[in-house]
């Protein structure tokens, strides 16, 4: 991906985060998020990741972020009267936010590996992502399989009445 | 054109990353919350992404399947919660919810 | 490097304008079609000094002059944003699928080789499901943002029922992948032209019979159509989550409907009909089982086989039409029923034969 198309998309992404955490609105924050994660998958596609990027839409955005509209919608949340927590603490917390910034992008920066050109052929794809998985990485997987089970049958119980 | 330079890519997880801290700071409504973490997961992920098409190493993204799959975990029993707790208390603020403080 | 950017938008333009164009023909289709199933005449009155034109005249001038020229309505209560977004976040995911779909083999134009195909992604089915998950916001948006009871509940029984289905539909396409070994759909259709002992076209049918009946309901499902229309039921809830929307937005909604309908029918003929495959049909020419050689120039070869695609998937957009004119439907706690509790089994226990199944056949 060329300099100039990655800065334009950077800075919608960032723009979209932004308005994540900005907007009175929940239901409009959410869409954000939508909006944030498309985005990202774009920056997968271009960085060689096919199967991420296409699994981030279908999980991420296309399941998740539904989530959270059902929950809005079934809250009914308008819009905070209150949306944040007080002047100072805005302050102070956006000062430090830049701060944690600076000193990430020059941390960073600083350590990044040298990229190499040449790619193992089927990089990103399916093929390697599973070969991976269920080879070197089979007990983090059955783990995360448990794990979803017991998200779901947590998520059961804790919503009954 | 040449391609983006890492430390690009690894800049605008930074920026990301810090957003979503903002979110987690400054809002009180625990779902706008809630989305903040996603958004933090997320710029994680990108810098996994980046590094391993930069090291040329796949288990960069079997680190960000899992991290997708676990934040899914995550969002499915957090809400559940935030729905639970909702149902009891009738809001959503975060600074409403502090029976177990001190 | 200017020639390769024009040949793939040639191909996407294609692929887009053919998705379109049929969602135009297939309105009057099905009105067609319902007035033969239900005995009587449909849509005759449009004419031009009696000129009817086979109804080409109701479908090209009447319908999009009156649908583009209804005043749009829009409640002062909405949230206009979201508003305006639904009807866009329901046709946009609906039409990018036909971006994956391969229309054809290759063309041979002097010394290169297309691939009839507008986008060679080698994740072409997961970029499907992609899309068919962010359809769901087009109805929990257009649902909430009317700010109407009514556009409400079919919002959220709509983007539950399609949330449901989406995994059913899902793991039937598992099967078809074990099946195929790939996840591009232009491979999954150049392998369904062998031929099983010498003489069987070797199409998805009959790998996977029990995928394809769950694929086709889920698909219906998915797109809202009866028997599954219960978010949109006109006798239930006026209109469902798209009450409050008129004029160009409306249109924008039934488009995304006829467009899904479609898309149903060409995923289907590509995963489990051959796609563009005409039985023994290769590229050079007809190879006749008894071993005659019928030889076609590539570009006939070409036609003949977007044509069929094409009689394919208007076969399965006859057949959606007629399943909509004859079944009642579903009530809603059937529906969630028949998702769950139903397809999601027998689609879990359909990818653990075809999986016992690759794995003995492979170890032979």
């Amino acid at each position: 991906m060329n300099p100039p198309v990655f800065l334009l998309l950077a800075i919608l992404t960032v723009a979209a985060a932004v308005s994540v955490i900005a907007t009175a609105n929940p239901v409009h924050s959410a869409l954000g998020l939508v909006v944030t994660l498309f985005l990202l998958s774009v920056f997968f596609v271009a960085l060689d990741a096919q199967l991420v990027a296409v699994l981030q839409v279908i999980v991420y955005a296309g399941a998740i972020v539904v989530l959270f509209l059902f929950v809005v919608m079934l809250l009914n949340l308008q819009g905070e009267p209150r949306l944040t927590g007080g002047k100072g603490l805005v302050v102070a917390a956006t000062a430090a936010a830049l701060a944690f910034t600076a000193l990430l992008v020059t941390l960073l920066g600083r350590s990044a590996p040298a990229p190499s050109n040449t790619l193992p052929p089927g990089f990103g794809e399916t093929q390697a992502l599973a070969q991976r998985l269920f080879t070197s990485h089979l007990l983090a997987f059955e783990l995360t399989s448990v794990l979803l089970l017991v998200a779901v049958v947590g998520a059961v119980a804790l919503s009954r009445r | 054109m040449s391609p983006t330079p890492l430390a690009w890519y690894l800049g605008l997880s930074a920026v990301l990353f810090t957003v979503g801290v903002l979110g987690v700071l400054v809002r009180r409504n625990v779902i706008i919350i809630f989305m903040a973490i996603e958004i933090m997961l997320n710029a994680v992920n990108l810098a996994f992404v980046a590094i391993a098409r930069s090291l040329g190493s796949m288990d960069g993204q079997v680190m960000v399947f899992f991290v997708m799959t676990v934040a899914a975990a995550e969002a499915a029993v957090g809400l559940a919660i935030i729905l639970a707790v909702f149902r009891s208390r009738e809001t959503t603020n975060a600074d409403e919810l502090m029976s177990l403080r001190w | 490097m200017g020639v390769d950017v024009a040949i793939t938008a040639g191909k996407a333009v294609f692929a887009i304008l053919l998705a379109l164009q049929v969602v135009a023909l297939g309105v009057f289709f099905e009105r067609k079609v319902s007035a033969v199933i239900q005995d009587r005449i449909g849509a005759n009155r449009a004419a031009i000094f009696g000129f009817a034109g086979l109804g080409l005249v109701n479908t090209l001038v009447a319908d999009p002059i009156k649908f583009l020229l209804k005043e749009d309505v829009t409640p002062a209560a909405v949230d206009h944003l979201l508003h305006m977004l639904a009807p866009l976040v329901s046709v946009v995911p609906a039409l990018l699928p036909f971006a994956v779909i391969p229309f054809g083999d290759v063309l041979q134009v002097g010394d290169r080789t297309i691939n009839l195909q507008a986008a060679e992604l080698n994740v072409g089915i997961l970029f499907v499901l992609a899309m068919a998950s962010l359809g769901v916001y087009g109805v929990v948006l257009g649902g909430w943002a009317s700010n109407n009871r009514w556009s409400l509940l079919g919002g959220i029984r709509g983007s539950a029922q399609m949330i449901s289905y989406e995994i059913a539909m899902g793991l039937a396409l598992i099967g078809v992948v074990l099946t195929f070994n790939t996840l591009d759909l232009q491979e999954m259709v150049r392998q369904q032209g062998r031929l099983l002992w010498g003489w069987l076209p070797a199409w998805g049918v009959l790998y996977q019979p029990v995928a394809l009946v769950i694929f086709f309901t889920a698909g219906v499902a998915e797109s809202k159509r009866i028997p599954f229309d219960l978010p949109e039921s006109e006798s239930e809830l006026v209109s469902g989550y798209f009450t409050e929307y008129s004029g160009a937005k409306h249109l924008m909604f039934m488009m995304s409907d006829f467009i899904e309908v479609v898309l149903v029918a060409a995923l289907v003929t590509t995963l489990f009909f051959g796609g563009w495959q005409v039985p023994y049909l290769a590229r050079d020419g007809f190879h006749l089982p008894g071993g005659a050689m019928l030889a076609v120039p590539s570009w006939g070869v070409a036609i003949l086989q977007v044509t069929s695609f094409a009689v394919k998937v208007i076969l399965f957009t006859w057949l959606q039409i007629v399943i909509r004119w004859t079944l009642p439907r579903f009530r809603y706690d059937q529906l969630m029923r028949l998702g769950w509790q139903g397809l999601l089994p027998i689609a879990l226990l359909n990818v653990l034969l075809t999986s016992l199944v690759v794995v003995l056949v492979g170890s032979t």
